[in-house]
């Protein structure tokens, strides 16, 4: 297993992106996929640089992993506010443009793209799995 | 990285997106289209050579449907297959017209 641990500032996607991308590299995968597992990371990062610590600068603590059903299972853990983003309710996506809202998407665009998310709050601390096979 | 073409010819206007559109880059292209929308009844986005997209990235191009929806229309051009996937698990195919 690989791990970064990071300030979780927004200004740091990047060098999230980055390990994640490597990561996707060496285990081959398919670019389709690797948009879909970006862009799900960057909305959970992002969800905790701007709310995990308030006002604060806390860490965010990012895992990679390939299982032996050849899965890529991403972890993106903080110690900041309890927080469940799958609580959340889904937007609707049938609406038309004009009674879309902007946001409240994001958290849908992980759901939708990745095959597993799970989220656990254990010992103070926030931890969503994104799983995708390969 | 974001690199923003654009081509204004009186009242078209053609945006072409280059790189990476996420939440570090679209708050400059939303800010680039503030600028540049009024008066435009024809905007056209060229994704060509746009590598990827988030949420961040989908809210400007919803808010840029909302303003053309306003004030004549917009058209979304040459959508690579990985970025139409995003946009299928959106329902942003629906919202946008894709050529």
């Amino acid at each position: 297993m690989k791990e970064i641990v990071i300030d979780a500032k927004v200004e740091n996607l990047p060098q999230v992106l980055e390990f994640i991308d490597s990561e996707l590299e060496i285990a081959e995968c398919k670019m389709k996929d690797q948009m879909k597992i970006d862009m799900a990371v960057e909305e959970l990062y992002v969800n905790i640089a701007h709310y995990a610590y308030r006002d604060k600068v806390g860490k965010a603590e990012i895992t990679f992993d390939v299982d032996d059903k050849n899965r890529a299972v991403i972890t993106l853990i903080d110690s900041g506010i309890h927080y469940d983003p799958l609580a959340k309710e889904d937007p609707d996506v049938t609406l038309s443009a004009e009674e879309r809202k902007i946001g409240g998407l994001g958290i849908y665009m992980v759901k939708n793209s990745m095959d597993d998310v799970l989220y656990e709050y254990v010992d103070g601390k926030n931890k969503t799995t994104i799983i995708k096979n390969l | 990285m974001l690199n923003i073409k654009k081509d204004l010819n009186d009242k078209n206007l053609v945006v072409a997106l280059e790189g990476r559109l996420d939440t570090t880059t679209a708050p400059t292209l939303e800010e680039e289209l503030k600028a540049a929308l009024p008066g435009v009844e024809d905007l056209v986005f060229d994704l060509a050579s746009l590598e990827y997209i988030s949420s961040a990235g989908l809210r400007v191009l919803l808010s840029s449907q909302k303003t053309m929806n306003k004030q004549g229309k917009m058209v979304v051009k040459n959508v690579s297959e990985e970025v139409n996937e995003i946009f299928e698990v959106t329902g942003f195919s629906d919202i946008l017209s894709i050529e």
